[in-house]
């Protein structure tokens, strides 16, 4: 069951809309494309990182894979056979431990009124993990791996630092077990020092207890650090989906190439050949024809604003969803 | 539990506390709120008349019931005419605090600037912000110095359209101008940030905008007076990157047309080393490290700075693990008298059990604070 190499999570066409309602009846006016036909495979013990701007669907993948919000259409597989969906409301309880998050804002996804202790204890004793004789120590044992010490057990949350408290939020998430956890985020509230420290934590549970992390982030240095595997997102659409090497290498799509090119590098003498894109990203819920890019493009032309580009396999599992990769498109003939 | 017993004070001791404050804060505040003070008493000399800005030993304290917190604790650095210097630091290391003095925009009365001198360059004259009071300050605020705030939606008002908050700069400061003028110039300065439609934005209001035209409008806001000193406050921390670099090449392009210094702070080091000509590193209250940014990108020497630039993850640069410095920032009640970093350091040498060190002059203008360059100092 723990062995790498099979796959923790597989998503195939997953959709989520999420419905506008005007009116005294909450007549549904038309839906927010939020995310719109991802799939992707996750294997046992690696990273994915998941990139791109605000609004382009990054949060809603991550809350969708655990059923926190319910998915439009799709599938999501767990372990080669779980489908969260079908599972009755016991079976899903049962099934919670293995799959856990870690938000984004330390400040408010922890309880001001619990203890740590009982904060990391709470979900290990509700789903009876460990004997209640044994929760005492199993709770400090998660505390030191995490970093924290046996006397904070009994601090509350506003005793602790930015940086602290993103780590009992992630012994909160390891004290279950779990085989797979989706990282929303973890790093963008803390300071560059302090991620640092976050960063290498999360790395290091990761080979102690053979994770599998879903890493949203919108720091590309940050994604590159820790991802095996890339995913760009852009106005709900997976654009291009490759191993860390290849696409840090040879991005393919335009909008990849940009979002690679705006991010500052800490040395003066480096002069990036910069591509600027024009505007900012364009409302979900009147998306534009086409390629949803092609506002922005630099490489746009008329089969763009007309056709949805399909997804290339353009070899060793780098896919892209671009006209110009596609030799059917008609893109190439186009002056 | 020890540690948690030397932070804390008892109630008569913080009302004992809270009592000493009042007096020292009522005293300075009066001196701040008086009016009709001769221009005299706030004039100045520029050491160098090529700087806009410079901070000398400037102390700025926040006195809390719990003790007196030193955020800024003898900063001095220069801000060039027509040059780009970044403050970069974590949290808490007092790099809003000192360019929040220089505005007199410190939370009053808990925060004062406490001494030391802050000398603006107004061309013909120059005035020292640090006694300036409130009245005199209100014009300059705006006109000589501006500032963009890092958070695009709460620093414009959302019952105003766009045009009215522009206006307002403008006569506030051109008493004489009348509507015509003024509308002209607020538009004028709408087509410089680069929104297309300058006409129609002067008509909407803020939450019609999306966050890269908010920050457009702030900085635009920053400009319509033709300011001598630009201050940015973490103007791209809340934006995304493809919009961060859009308002990077803009702050770029408007230096040139305007001719202004722009004081950048942020703790993002990637758009430090892509904006600043100069480099201020600071670390708890205090400037740890300073020089061209070539400088100090290249050839760190203060330990901070290494582990600062170490602890980043860089785009096509790998490393199998990060480095991290060890511990947090100290506590800022309480401050101790040694190397503020020495706790953190693990390049401590003998002489940091001592004072805190003092400005060591690595060439003519990198200067860093560490004892591990006192024998640097001769080759000056």
């Amino acid at each position: 069951m723990s062995e790498t190499g099979t796959n923790v999570l597989e998503v195939r066409h997953l959709c989520k809309y999420f419905p506008i309602k005007s009116g005294l009846f909450g007549r549904v006016v038309g839906y927010v494309h939020a995310v719109e036909d991802v799939s992707f495979t996750l294997k046992r013990g690696t990273t994915m990182g998941l990139v791109g701007e605000s609004g382009c669907g990054k949060t809603t993948v991550g809350k969708t894979l655990l059923n926190l919000t319910p998915k439009t259409d799709g599938e999501v597989i767990f372990n080669g056979n779980v489908h969260l969906d079908r599972l009755s409301g016991r079976e899903l309880r049962s099934f919670r431990p293995k799959i856990q998050i870690i938000f984004q804002d330390p400040y408010s996804s922890l309880s001001p009124r619990l203890p740590v202790g009982e904060i990391i204890g709470e979900a290990v004793r509700e789903h009876h993990l460990v004997p209640d004789d044994q929760l005492d120590g199993y709770v400090s044992k998660i505390m030191k791996s995490c970093g924290l010490f046996d006397y904070q057990k009994d601090r509350y949350p506003h005793e602790f630092s930015g940086g602290q408290r993103q780590r009992i939020c992630i012994a909160r998430a390891i004290a279950l077990n779990p085989d797979f956890i989706v990282c929303d985020e973890p790093v963008s509230a803390l300071d560059v020092s302090i991620q640092a420290q976050i960063i290498n934590l999360l790395e290091d549970l990761q080979k102690e207890y053979n994770l599998t992390y879903l890493f949203i982030s919108h720091d590309l240095s940050v994604v590159q650090h820790i991802s095996d595997t890339v995913g760009v997102m852009y106005l709900g659409n997976m654009v291009e989906y490759a191993g860390k090497e290849d696409i840090f290498a040879r991005p393919l799509h335009p909008y990849t190439q940009a979002l690679f090119s705006a991010i500052p590098v800490p040395d003066p003498t480096v002069k990036m050949n910069r591509i600027i894109l024009e505007g900012s990203i364009p409302s979900p819920a009147n998306p534009p024809s086409g390629c949803k890019f092609h506002t922005r493009c630099r490489n746009c032309k008329g089969v763009c604003s007309q056709k949805a580009p399909r997804t290339m396999d353009m070899g060793g599992g780098h896919t892209v969803a671009c006209h110009i990769y596609d030799p059917e498109s008609g893109y190439a003939q186009e002056k | 539990m020890a540690k948690k017993d030397s932070n804390f004070i008892t109630a008569r001791e913080s009302r004992r506390i809270s009592k000493e404050n009042l007096k020292i804060t009522r005293k300075l505040d009066k001196r701040l709120s008086r009016k009709h003070v001769p221009e005299s008493e706030f004039l100045t000399q520029m050491k160098d008349p090529g700087n806009v800005v410079e901070f000398d030993d400037l102390h700025t304290y926040f006195f809390t019931d719990v003790g007196t917190v030193k955020a800024v604790d003898g900063v001095s650095f220069n801000v060039p005419v027509g040059k780009t210097i970044g403050i970069v630091g974590e949290s808490g290391c007092g790099k809003s605090v000192t360019s929040l003095s220089l505005m007199q925009l410190v939370q009053r009365p808990n925060g004062q600037v406490v001494s030391g001198e802050m000398r603006l360059n107004l061309g013909d004259k120059a005035y020292d912000v640090a006694k300036m009071p409130i009245e005199a300050m209100q014009k300059i605020r705006g006109n000589v110095v501006s500032m963009i705030f890092q958070e695009p939606m709460t620093s414009l008002n959302p019952v105003f359209r766009i045009g009215f908050q522009l206006d307002e700069v403008i006569k506030l400061h051109n008493p004489d101008m009348n509507d015509e003028e003024v509308k002209q110039r607020s538009v004028e300065a709408i087509k410089m940030v680069g929104i297309p439609d300058a006409e129609g934005i002067y008509e909407r209001y803020p939450h019609e905008l999306s966050g890269g035209m908010r920050q457009r409008i702030v900085i635009a806001m920053a400009l319509v007076c033709n300011p001598r000193l630009i201050i940015a406050d973490e103007p791209t921390t809340a934006l995304d990157v493809t919009i961060q670099a859009q308002i990077l090449e803009l702050l770029r392009k408007l230096k040139g047309e305007i001719n202004a210094s722009i004081m950048l702070i942020t703790h993002d080091l990637g758009v430090i080393a892509e904006m600043a000509d100069y480099v201020v590193v600071m670390y708890a209250g205090r400037v740890v490290e300073k020089g061209l940014a070539d400088e100090v990108f290249l050839d760190p020497r203060h330990p901070y700075t290494i582990g600062l630039m170490e602890s980043k993850p860089v785009i096509n640069k790998k490393v199998d693990r990060l480095y991290s410095i060890p511990g947090s920032v100290p506590n800022p009640v309480n401050m101790p008298d040694y190397c503020y970093f020495r706790d953190r350091c693990e390049k401590c040498v003998a002489k940091c059990q001592g004072k805190y060190p003092p400005e060591m002059h690595v060439s003519s203008t990198h200067i860093v604070s560490c004892w591990r360059y006192e024998n640097a100092t001769d080759k000056r």
